[in-house]
């Protein structure tokens, strides 16, 4: 039907599809006005070709509706320029890239005609007449070239294909033009300062600063390059600590690694005077290719571009949702997370996990940790700084993970994403315990495929700085200044960045502090980021003042469970993580506490913002939780209002309300689109005044399907006839 | 540890015994809280049954076993010395099933008392007159005010201006059971409606009513219609199959301008099993490995989907403009889930706390499901095939609306556990008897207690705090697998697992800032008074006027509570 679409070439006197204007109009009327047709290019941003009289398809294939425009290829996106006016301005527009434009590290997969993909090389002197893009942030554009002038469709295809698919140098990416071309102000502070002790040694896997217990000499720093190096990450305020490092591979003849495993755990232990747990995650949770190919399944179920498919999908949808097991990954890794939280806070030990690397299940894992047992990291501020500790500094290989390149030796895999995904159902389970959005984390997913951040852009800060000092204009001076993910204004305007903080968030009320003293030595977040730490050398100090008080109640109580390695996969330790969850379960539930998900079946769910928000036929028009999330900031509004006004006739407050002086500022943004449009459950990220009233009534309800071999002849069956009807 | 052991029968005396099984006992699972009280009403026991005998051996082998119609089961382990469980068995078996022993149901022992009359929440012709009827084309009919036309109908029946009491008579022997298409709902603007019915008595030769057709002409003609849509809920198999046993469904060839759409719903014989499987994949833990393809397993929710879909579709063309039939085999269960929930997303009405009751009362009870059939009020016969949940499942098919659309509904999940429960306690005559007819010989009306005493007599308690009314929009939920969620709260909710919260955190926090904007107001209302002494009218005029936008806004913002 398609191919016969594009051939007939807008000839044909029975159109099968449905345009605004006939393709000839276009051809002549639009011609001359063609190369004023591009969107607002960015500084830096350069247009390598275009075609014009594209037919860009609405979601809805069956319709064959379309609109007609330029479609360009620049060094930043792929770009789709409507001949139409623009409709509306979105609430939410993003300021990089419109709802039109796909940034060419966006782009997942490229299909030709009858849906065949198209992999970089093979595409000479060819071109679809029909292309379909699915992009990393689950958008489907559907492309018709048959329109074009031969020369264009042919010249925009391959430009697009060549940009988009072929491995590239890491200089190629857009952001270090974007950078050369503004002059961006380079101090900005969005996360804390958190890593101390300093680094003198020549290996670029391990960030400028990081943390290590004091007895590790420096000659020990050096030993395997790192590998091995118990790396601090968290303290509980019971003094004892998690750790994470890179495994190093146990060789059978030479046991000079284990000696050297051994020692390490010894000077894990002796720091804290507890003993040591160690966790090896590649025993016990997915490797990175097993996250890749099942979020590779995941990730097709929502990547609509046939609906007739999507509803015929619908009935197993269940099914294969289990099937690809990306559910099941993040349960597992909730799950390990918990263990964790167990032993340090229930054990009061000091664990050790590791894998090889380091810097994958690791990061994921003791981020986890710190979610789950620091309310800090569950502010803005304090969750972008635990991104930045863990992931950035922590060497997360962002690089290679999202392979920017499309290098074939670098193991692509969404292990980031993988624990934004674990923070959502941290978040869903626990909506007040958080005070970013779910509209948060969808978008800083998205940003990790817009090549202007320089955030996840490189696999670690040694290679960020060698490469930012390479590529600066002023080579004798500072290094290249790029923005950071975490300046939201780069993307989004005040107003769009209002619906980041969420409305049910309180912060804790405040406390007497003198009682806190009595029974608790330490304020934890002294504890978990030691910023006093920085005057004295960490290595020596920092665990010295817990440790001397843990010394007179405890003696030196060292267990190392190293070479053990139970399997945690056994019955009893799920069954021991379930009693702790339930110990839990039965306190009140404190948002500013301790804070466990709940990894049931019917607990762990799909993320639906993030997925569904771009499938209009799941939209829930009017609907969603945005309707009940709305009249919370609405009403929010209104009590800041009143305080303010309270406030200017100088009217002190009782304090003790919780939320009475939230930052959240999502009302002023949610009621300006209550009243200008419609909310569905695809908030904020479809907006539209014109929706179709028209119900998405699933088609294709195969019957035979369902009923095939369940319940014997009980579907053939009679409602309330005797035993003569039962067929 | 040492098995529990409660001797009921001195725990329980008759009287107590009555309506709720209360005991100071244990369930098997939670042997280590010796304080644990069960309250189980005797209506929601299914099933009764004696576990072991005299010569077990092992922890908890002797006792009792109760299957709850609730999803839940309980067991009792008993000490095996005396006769004590034969005791409070032969009590339990003869209170639980009132009606198997010659006793009454508990809504007639029942002695209690509210502010509301349930029983005034619905009144026909009340109802009607609000869609706007009688009109020039649908009028109101007393013609089977003694159920003569038809014994499982209410009195009152709104039918197309133009048929004749004849006419009705001569329908109705072509209707399974006489339930001729009668009107449910009319919409305002267009006229379009929605009319009920049973199967036409077609059978194995494809016999023709020339009445039926011109009956479904008249109402096609009312609105003018293109073409009247018949909406038979069975799969199409399962209606051919129906010709062999007299029923049927409307020809092509035979009704002219009329199509007719099978909306593939299966029969309640699937449905009650579908939810037996779900039972057991939740109670009483909830299963482990591969969730989700054990609850797909179960078909629950596609079922739940199939019926939201179908809904949807009679919405849509009502809408439209277009009139519609809707029946199955009888037009008793099927057919009220789908007439009823298409009422509830085309006529917000329906989405009020009273106007659900209405809702319920008219579709529901009124036309004749057979609760007492479907529930089996009173009854020991367990494994009774008459027996299913499709009212519990029209049930959750609200609470997907409900969750879909969280402040388009007046009322909250509340109300709608509280209807379960006494769909099964017995304690108010509302869910009771198949039909009106049986309704009168039984005098529920007036020696029982309706449920809407109960609920509006505390209606704070079941209202929506995020309610907001918009009387003009059709309410179109998704049926689509990826926004069906499994009822946790309802079906799970015996799982210590589930955290069973009073209130929503959302809510919560709604509440909060809710109360403190109230005191805000105040305290700004009392600063005023005393800034307006003249010194100081500057200020005060600033803020006055400030303030005017926030009280406006409060004005049509007071949510009922």
């Amino acid at each position: 039907m398609l191919s016969s679409l594009g051939s007939a070439g807008g000839k044909s006197a029975k159109p099968s599809f449905v345009s605004y204007v006939t393709p000839e109009e276009i051809k002549s009327e639009k011609e001359p006005s063609r190369k004023e047709k591009h969107p607002d290019l960015l500084p830096g941003e350069v247009v390598f070709c275009s075609a014009s009289t594209v037919l860009k398809y609405t979601q809805d294939d069956l319709s064959q509706r379309g609109v007609f425009g330029v479609l360009l290829c620049t060094n930043f996106r792929v770009s789709f320029v409507s001949d139409e006016a623009p409709t509306e301005e979105m609430l939410f527009k993003n300021k990089l890239y419109g709802e039109n434009d796909i940034p060419l590290s966006c782009v997942d997969n490229i299909y030709g005609d009858k849906r065949k993909l198209i992999t970089g090389g093979l595409v000479k002197n060819k071109y679809p007449s029909k292309m379909i893009i699915h992009c990393k942030d689950l958008r489907v554009f559907q492309f018709s070239l048959s329109f074009s002038k031969e020369e264009d469709a042919k010249k925009i295809f391959q430009g697009i294909v060549h940009h988009c698919l072929e491995p590239k140098s890491l200089r190629c990416l857009f952001a270090f033009s974007y950078c050369e071309n503004t002059s961006y102000p380079g101090s900005y502070s969005y996360c804390r300062e958190h890593l101390v002790s300093s680094r003198s040694l020549g290996f670029l896997l391990f960030p400028v600063y990081f943390i290590v217990p004091k007895n590790v000499s420096d000659e020990d720093l050096t030993k395997y390059q790192g590998k091995g190096l118990p790396m601090w990450c968290w303290s509980h305020h019971s003094g004892c600590a998690l750790f994470k490092t890179a495994s190093i591979p146990l060789v059978q003849e030479d046991n000079v690694p284990q000696t050297y495993m051994e020692k390490m755990l010894t000077a894990v232990a002796h720091n804290h005077l507890y003993s040591v747990k160690t966790e090896d995650l590649s025993d016990t949770l997915p490797t990175v290719q097993d996250i890749l190919l099942s979020y590779n399944r995941f990730k097709q179920f929502f990547l609509i571009d046939n609906t007739t498919e999507f509803w015929m999908s619908d009935m197993k949808w269940f099914s294969s949702l289990d099937n690809c097991g990306w559910l099941d990954i993040i349960r597992q890794c909730l799950q390990k997370a918990v263990e964790v939280v167990e032993s340090l806070e229930k054990e009061n030990t000091n664990v050790l996990i590791m894998e090889e690397g380091g810097s994958d299940l690791c990061c994921v894992v003791s981020s986890l940790v710190q979610l789950m047992l620091d309310p800090y990291y569950r502010t803005l501020l304090g969750f972008q700084s635990l991104v930045q500790k863990e992931w950035v500094a922590g060497g997360h290989a962002f690089l290679d993970r999202s392979n920017h390149l499309h290098l074939k030796d670098k193991v692509e895999s969404p292990v980031f994403l993988l624990f934004l995904e674990c923070v959502w159902q941290l978040q869903q389970q626990h909506g007040p315990a958080f005070q970013f959005s779910e509209t948060y984390l969808t978008v800083l997913s998205d940003s990790i495929h817009v090549p202007v951040f320089t955030t996840f852009l490189f696999n670690n800060d040694g290679h960020r700085d060698s490469l930012l000092r390479a590529e600066s204009p002023h080579t004798q001076r500072s290094p290249l200044n790029c923005p950071t993910v975490w300046d939201w204004s780069v993307q989004f305007d005040c107003k769009a960045q209002d619906l980041f903080t969420n409305p049910l968030y309180t912060e804790k009320p405040k406390q007497d502090t003198s009682v806190r003293k009595s029974y608790r030595p330490r304020h934890l977040r002294q504890l978990s980021l030691p910023s006093s730490a920085f005057k004295t050398p960490p290595k020596k100090g920092f665990f010295k003042d817990e440790a001397d008080n843990l010394k007179k109640i405890l003696g030196v109580k060292r267990l190392s469970r190293w070479m053990l390695s139970p399997s945690s996969d056994s019955p009893q330790t799920s069954s021991s993580v379930r009693e702790f969850y339930e110990a839990w379960q039965t306190k009140p539930l404190d948002y500013h506490g301790l804070l466990l998900p709940c990894l049931d079946g019917p607990s762990i769910r799909v993320w639906m913002q993030r997925y569904l928000r771009w499938i209009h036929d799941v939209q829930i028009l009017g609907g969603g939780p945005v309707a009940m999330l709305s009249k919370v900031s609405e009403i929010l509004g209104e009590v800041q209002e009143l305080q303010r006004q309270l406030d200017r006739h100088g009217c002190t407050l009782t304090s003790n309300h919780k939320g009475a002086r939230p930052r959240a500022k999502t009302a002023a943004a949610v009621i300006a689109a209550r009243s200008s449009v419609r909310l569905s459950s695809s908030f904020p990220f479809v907006t539209s005044r014109n929706w179709s009233f028209k119900p998405a009534i699933p088609t294709s309800l195969l019957q035979s399907l369902m009923v095939t071999g369940m319940a014997g002849n009980l579907a053939d069956r009679e409602d309330d006839g005797g035993p003569e009807s039962l067929v | 540890m040492t098995a529990p052991h409660v001797t009921l029968g001195e725990v329980l005396p008759e009287r107590a015994v009555q309506n709720r099984l209360t005991n100071p006992g244990t369930e098997n699972c939670s042997l280590c809280d010796p304080s644990v009280t069960l309250n189980v009403p005797l209506g929601a026991i299914g099933r009764v049954e004696k576990m072991g005998g005299a010569s077990s051996r092992g922890e908890n082998s002797y006792g009792l076993d109760i299957t709850c119609k609730d999803m839940r089961n309980l067991r009792f382990a008993l000490k095996q010395e005396g006769h004590s469980r034969r005791d409070i068995f032969d009590i339990l078996f003869r209170y639980a099933f009132p009606l198997s022993h010659g006793l009454l149901l508990f809504a007639y022992l029942s002695q209690e008392k509210y502010e509301e009359n349930g029983w005034s929440v619905y009144k026909p012709m009340e109802e009607f007159r609000r869609q706007g009827l009688p009109t020039d084309k649908w009028r109101i009919t007393f013609i089977n005010d003694n159920y003569e036309l038809c014994d499982t109908y209410p009195t009152i029946l709104v039918v197309p201006f133009k048929a004749t009491e004849e006419d009705l008579r001569k329908v109705s022997t072509f209707r399974s059971r006489g339930r001729i298409p009668v009107l449910s709902w009319i919409h305002r603007e267009n006229q379009a409606v929605i009319c009920r019915c049973s199967q036409p008595l077609v059978g194995m030769s494809g016999k023709r009513n020339k009445d039926d057709e011109r009956y479904l002409e008249v109402i096609r003609e009312a609105n003018g219609t293109a073409k009247l849509t018949i909406y038979d809920a069975r799969p199409s198999v399962n209606a051919v199959a129906n010709k062999a046993t007299g029923g049927g469904y409307e020809g092509d060839d035979t009704y002219q301008n009329a199509e007719l759409v099978f909306l593939d719903i299966h029969n309640i014989h699937v449905m009650r099993e579908s939810l037996k499987k779900l039972k057991d994949i939740v109670y009483p833990n909830v299963e482990e490995s591969h969730w989700l393809s054990s609850l797909e397993s179960t078909h629950w929710l596609e079922h739940i989907k199939l019926v939201l879909s179908g809904a949807i579709q009679v919405a849509d063309k009502i809408s439209g403009g277009n009139s519609v039939v809707v029946h199955c085999s009888d037009g008793w269960d099927r057919t009220a889930q789908l007439t009823s929930l298409a009422m509830l997303m085309l006529d917000s009405h329906y989405r009020t706390l009273r106007g659900f009751q209405v809702l319920l009362e008219k579709e529901w009870i009124s036309f004749g499901h057979k609760f007492a059939s479907r529930i089996g009020h009173g009854d020991k016969n367990h494994a009774d095939q008459d027996r299913s949940p499709i009212f519990v499942q029209f049930i959750d098919c609200v609470w997907q609306m409900t969750k879909q659309f969280p402040t388009a509904f007046e009322f909250n999940e509340r109300l709608l556990m509280t209807i379960l429960d006494h769909l099964f306690s017995c304690r108010f005559g509302t869910f009771l008897y198949n039909c009106e007819s049986a309704r009168d010989t039984n005098e529920v009306r007036s020696k029982t207690v309706s449920l809407w005493s109960l609920v509006n007599s505390d209606s704070t308690s079941y209202l929506n705090p995020f309610y907001t009314p918009e009387s003009s929009r059709v309410l179109y939920p998704v049926a689509s697998m990826r926004h069906l969620e499994l009822w946790v709260t309802y079906y799970i909710r015996w799982n210590p697992r589930i955290r069973q919260q009073q209130q929503s955190p959302v809510e919560q926090r709604y509440m909060e800032l809710l109360a403190l904007r109230d005191e805000y107001l105040k305290k700004l209302e009392e600063l005023q008074l005393t800034d307006s002494s003249p010194n100081s009218s500057h200020l005060s005029n600033s803020s006055a006027s400030n303030a005017a936008s926030p009280t406006q806004h409060i004005n049509h913002l007071h949510t009922p509570f």
